[in-house]
């Protein structure tokens, strides 16, 4: 299958500090992909590259073919982002921001009257188009600029924290239109903190650490290279620590030949597991 | 061109929803200035044949021109690119950068066509014998464009919202009340009206003086002028171009 993106050598420096670091990635066309990194570790700033909003140091970024360096214009039109913060214009009605995107993207006036219908309606909208972004919940808010993503009906999606500061029943809802996209045939590229977000959506997850891309790889098969079942070990005043097996027998024969005073946990591992191991943090928002 | 009048369109229906609220607040200050310059503080003065009122009332008409393109332009981007944020949107849309550039720059020119038609509509109802000409519209338009661009300039430049105010109180500020708005330059010494038509509304406040009073036209502050227009314009395109790849 054709890659939607290809990233070759990507670095970016801000005062001599590498943000990213000599980043090698591609995605498929059709894939749900997800990106992890804790706090600062460049995801943001390599959507911002991907995205045309930021200039790259060195190294290549190639979106659907095209160079996003060479020809920004033409990639701009492949490609719909979500962005992390809120991005509305908070003077305009949901549906008059729908509306300007529309025509940024030069949609003719019938059909963008009934693409925002459309829309709208998707995400479940239709009824609140009138109304100002201040006048809408956060959720609202999210599922307006996936909506506002969708209007041009892009072969990529950025999702930057879609799901940031949603309750958890609006987040399983935009995760269901996160999936509704992909199926469609979107290609999806999200960052995201909640790791149980990445596993339940993700059929493929790189993981970036000061800049560089530490692991990639299915969550399973991220999970194996770990050990599929985790064992805890509370100890005394010592904190947890943590022991991964390849299966349950074997992990059941270690917790046997434990001290009979230890409290221990068996459980599957996850991808939070596989990402402590690897970054030796919890992973926060960028 | 029709994606400056998309992003035009935007800021429209923004305005749109609150015009009589933008309209009272924006003719706050130039019938302040009218009160307690024109009547208040001028009353009595004669300006080589003409009244102060007369006199001053065109250097109002550049001076809100200046204040409400700059900051319907400048005040707008800024928080659309520091505040809201949505300012990312329009720099990812397929829009070449002029188009943005001259979009953003619109809203300011058609708040300051606005704010100045709407003052001087309450300024003709106290001194009748302004005259409004082409050239005095053309004047008008120009000094709309010129602020309007160096609003966006400034608002292309800030780092914060601090960053406006700090323009304001560095370049308006001074522009406000030494831009041969209030008194003539020939009251001034040499040195002082050298710096003066430094200023791009000492040449908006001349010609629009000149027009308004059916006097010779000043062309020189007119091409100054659009020498202003043009290296703010140029300006904000270094800057958009700066911040997009």
């Amino acid at each position: 299958m054709d890659n939607i993106i290809d990233i070759s050598g990507l670095s970016k420096e801000y005062s001599g500090k590498k943000v990213v670091d000599g980043l090698n990635l591609s995605v498929e066309q059709g894939e749900l992909f997800g990106f992890l990194g804790p706090n600062g570790a460049g995801k943001t700033t390599t959507i911002r590259i991907l995205t045309t909003l930021t200039k790259p140091t060195s190294g290549t970024v190639l979106i659907n073919g095209i160079d996003a360096a060479k020809d920004p214009g033409k990639v701009k039109e492949v490609f719909g982002v979500v962005q992390q913060h809120l991005s509305l214009n908070r003077d305009l009605t949901i549906g008059e921001n729908l509306e300007l995107h529309a025509r940024l993207h030069h949609i003719e006036a019938a059909e963008r009257k009934k693409r925002i219908a459309d829309l709208l309606d998707y995400v479940e909208l239709s009824d609140h188009r009138d109304y100002l972004i201040d006048d809408v919940s956060g959720g609202m808010k999210r599922r307006a600029m996936i909506a506002r993503a969708l209007l041009h009906r892009p072969k990529l999606l950025f999702l930057d924290e879609p799901t940031v500061g949603l309750d958890a029943q609006t987040r399983r809802r935009v995760w269901d239109l996160i999936r509704r996209m992909n199926r469609e045939g979107a290609t999806v590229f999200l960052t995201t903190h909640y790791i149980e977000e990445a596993e339940a959506l993700c059929q493929r997850v790189g993981v970036l650490h000061h800049g560089k891309l530490i692991a990639i790889g299915s969550p399973l098969e991220l999970r194996q290279t770990l050990g599929l079942v985790a064992v805890e070990l509370q100890g005394d005043g010592n904190g947890t620590t943590y022991r991964y097996f390849p299966d349950r027998a074997q992990a059941s024969k270690f917790i046997q030949d434990l001290p009979s005073s230890e409290r221990v946990i068996m459980r599957a591992s996850n991808l939070e597991d596989v990402f402590i191991e690897l970054t030796g943090q919890k992973v926060t928002g960028d | 061109m029709i994606d400056a009048y998309s992003i035009l369109w935007s800021d429209l229906a923004a305005l749109k929803r609150r015009w009589p609220r933008y309209l009272l607040t924006t003719l706050m200050s130039p019938v302040l200035y009218l009160v307690a310059f024109g009547w208040g503080l001028g009353r009595g003065i004669n300006m080589n044949g003409t009244s102060y009122l007369e006199f001053v009332i065109p250097g109002i008409i550049a001076l809100t021109s200046m204040t409400t393109s700059f900051n319907g332009a400048g005040t707008r981007l800024n928080v659309d690119r520091l505040y809201f944020k949505s300012f990312d949107e329009c720099l990812m849309a397929p829009v070449g950068l002029p188009s943005l550039l001259l979009g953003k720059a619109l809203i300011g020119v058609v708040r300051g066509v606005l704010s100045s038609v709407a003052f001087l509509l309450v300024a003709m109802l106290i001194a009748p014998h302004i005259h409004i000409s082409l050239p005095f519209v053309i004047g008008l338009l120009l000094s709309c464009l010129t602020f309007a661009f160096l609003g966006v300039l400034a608002a292309l430049l800030a780092r914060s919202h601090e960053d406006m105010a700090t323009f304001g109180s560095l370049i308006l500020m001074p522009m406000t009340f030494l831009g041969g708005t209030f008194f003539s330059l020939s009251q001034v010494p040499f040195g002082l009206k050298m710096a003066l038509y430094a200023l791009p509304l000492t040449h908006a406040s001349l010609f629009l003086r000149a027009a308004a009073l059916d006097q010779p036209l000043p062309w020189t502050s007119f091409l100054v002028l659009m020498g202003f227009f043009f290296a703010f314009l140029g300006g904000g395109m270094m800057a958009l171009k700066r911040m997009s790849v």
